[in-house]
């Protein structure tokens, strides 16, 4: 068994081997994008520790700071880098702590439309005929509706239905659900295209002769050859997924003022943009577009090196 | 009893524009030990045979009649979980393009751990030992490196290999082989075609080598059958077909071999080709290409005739037309 070891080499050192690294190596675009996603992972990871100030403990904060300027501008404070917003909240601290709900939301949202999306289209593909027929047809009448308009009817609906109270303590877990399950014909489609061309290949008839289940050819034997398609959708879906809930937010149906994600954060600021306190909009909006670019840059740079087509020529 | 034994098989395709009959009654027999030959032109129904005998035929084709009994069971009949113990356990099949068979995603090791797996309750230590020892089997260059790596890292007769240590992990009874070496060189089908007769004599195993090569076939098998626009027309013991074919089919086969030819002659061939199955002509399929044709064979469907250990489906060898003169010129 230890020659099998010496042998084959090290999951890290194939990473490093594969074109997957190289093209990363040259892409300066990708480097930089990589890079500023991580960092904005790390802040919102660490947003406790780096914070100056919780912005959800309302005793830290005092009204009489409300509305400074960052500390670059006249009247800004040392205190406050990026200034405060109308409550007297510390803009900075507010922002890491907006991006981790933001990013927290995206990334479950996607995390649940996958779920979803690679379940209904495993089996839509596999199985094809009317079991395929049946699951395209849902997913065709979910697409018909807006991701927007479904969650602004949800939403609401819940709001009016249980209250805003409730809403304030389950804003987080519905704003997934409505985003996840409004967005996961994406995944069901794509996933069931490159599952009807893996199916054809020999390798699947091979996995039946050997006696495998159904579910075990699909998660096993198929779903790894889709991981492509699935990888570029995740990033492009994520960064969606951010979007949505900043509009739906900004629209006062995402987050409540007092969890803050950065849509609410530049809903909130919105009011008092033309009184001058421009920072409390600009400055969570730099934030979230800065995070939507790099990570359709991501995406764009994972496409294209994925697409098996543009480098195997 | 035989342990495989398929009576009067019979399958369809529906397609939209009506039915065609791929295949209509084939019949033939196999025990353990034993070595099938099936040969035929592309088109002929050879695979579709192959895939019946698994139940692997998949929309819009279907089994419309026969039987196919394996062990007692008709394999038709059986349901799927009943089809998944047969498969790979008892009867094993290996395809024709080992590039392809492979799963470009998981490593060799994994994928025969995962076939074991599925039939066996073996822990992963024991399965990849087992593996392992099928690996040494089948005569692969250092086979504990090949545990870890993935399909491409290897050749096309390493793969080929491979894929028969996958088909014997579980000692079945039968291999069904189509076309193991059409996808790869020369020198390296003759290994593995080496190969695989050495393990059939040394495990004693059945195997069904569906093929269109005929020097292929009289190396490695005992029985053959030719096959033409889906039913058998020769069947009978592999040497007394390639010495003494009858049908004239099957002799228009060997005598397409390019050791048949003359050199510098253009090589021999059949004239026209083999009819699309919705246009199969009655009859006798042959006729249209046949150089001894008579009216008889437009009309009429030729039973078997048996002739020394060989049957075959012609008007001919029945007797029941005498050879034109121009066939006997060219005799």
């Amino acid at each position: 068994m230890h020659s099998i070891e010496a042998t084959s080499p090290s999951v890290w050192k194939r990473f490093k081997d594969s074109h997957f690294w190289h093209s990363f190596k040259k892409d300066k675009v990708a480097i930089v994008s990589f890079v500023i996603f991580m960092s904005y992972i790390l802040i919102s990871l660490c947003a406790p520790l780096i914070a100056p100030f919780d912005p959800y403990d309302m005793t830290q904060f005092d009204i009489m700071d409300s509305e400074i300027p960052p500390t670059w501008q006249e009247n800004g404070d040392e205190r406050f880098v990026f200034g405060t917003d109308s409550q007297g909240r510390d803009m900075w601290s507010t922002i890491l702590y907006g991006t981790r709900i933001s990013l927290t939301i995206g990334i479950c949202a996607v995390l649940l439309q996958a779920f979803l999306g690679i379940i209904i289209g495993l089996a839509a593909g596999y199985f094809g005929g009317r079991v395929d027929s049946l699951l395209m047809r849902i997913a065709d009448v979910q697409l018909s509706f807006s991701t927007l308009m479904v969650a602004i009817i949800v939403l609401a609906v819940f709001q009016a239905a249980f209250g805003a109270e409730l809403y304030q303590d389950l804003a987080l877990i519905m704003l997934v659900v409505v985003i996840g399950i409004a967005e996961w014909p994406q995944y069901a489609r794509t996933i069931r295209a490159s599952v009807l061309a893996e199916r054809k290949k020999e390798y699947v008839d091979a996995a039946r002769v050997m006696g495998l289940k159904s579910g075990r050819i699909m998660f096993r034997h198929i779903l790894p050859n889709t991981l492509s398609p699935i990888l570029v959708i995740s990033t492009v879906q994520i960064a969606n997924a951010i979007i949505s809930e900043a509009s739906l937010s900004f629209l006062g149906l995402g987050m409540p003022p007092s969890q803050p994600s950065l849509g609410s954060l530049i809903s909130s600021g919105f009011a008092f943009i033309f009184s001058g306190s421009w920072w409390i909009t600009i400055i969570p909006g730099i934030a979230l577009v800065v995070l939507v670019l790099v990570m359709n840059l991501l995406g764009d740079w994972l496409r294209d090196v994925l697409n098996p087509k543009l480098y195997k020529g | 009893m035989a342990l495989l034994e398929v009576k009067n098989l019979e399958v369809k395709f529906g397609l939209r524009t009506g039915e065609v009959t791929a295949l209509r009654d084939v019949s033939f027999t196999l025990d353990r030990g034993q070595r099938l030959g099936i040969v035929g032109e592309s088109g002929a129904g050879k695979s579709v045979a192959a895939f019946s005998i698994l139940n692997l035929i998949s929309r819009p084709g279907y089994i419309s009649g026969g039987e196919i009994l394996f062990d007692g069971k008709d394999l038709s009949k059986l349901s799927a979980k009943e089809m998944r113990y047969i498969r790979g356990n008892r009867i094993s099949m290996i395809f024709q393009d080992p590039m392809m068979t492979l799963n470009p995603v998981l490593t060799v090791g994994a994928q025969m751990v995962e076939c074991l797996q599925a039939h066996t309750k073996v822990s992963p230590q024991e399965a990849r030992r087992i593996a392992l020892e099928k690996l040494k089997l089948v005569q692969i260059p250092s086979p504990e490196k090949r545990l870890d790596q993935y399909p491409h890292e290897l050749s096309g007769g390493m793969k080929q290999r491979i894929i028969i240590a996958i088909a014997l992990l579980l000692n079945p009874d039968i291999i069904v082989a189509d076309e193991p070496t059409t996808a790869l060189d020369v020198t390296i089908q003759a290994e593995i075609m080496d190969l695989l007769l050495e393990l059939c004599k040394g495990q004693n195993l059945g195997l069904i080598l569906i093929t269109h090569d005929l020097g292929v076939v009289s190396q490695v098998t005992e029985q053959a059958i030719v096959m033409y626009a889906g039913r058998i027309i020769e069947q009978g013991p592999t040497k007394e077909i390639i010495n003494d074919a009858q049908h004239p089919y099957t002799q228009g086969l060997i005598n397409a071999l390019p050791q048949q030819g003359i050199p510098g002659e253009r090589l021999n061939q059949i004239r026209g080709s083999m009819p699309p199955l919705h246009r199969v002509p009655n009859g006798c399929a042959f006729h249209p290409r046949c150089d001894y044709a008579d009216t008889i064979c437009e009309t009429e469907l030729p039973g078997f005739t048996q002739s020394g250990g060989c049957k075959a489906a012609c008007h001919l060898v029945a007797g029941r037309i005498s050879l034109k003169s121009k066939a006997e010129e060219t005799h």
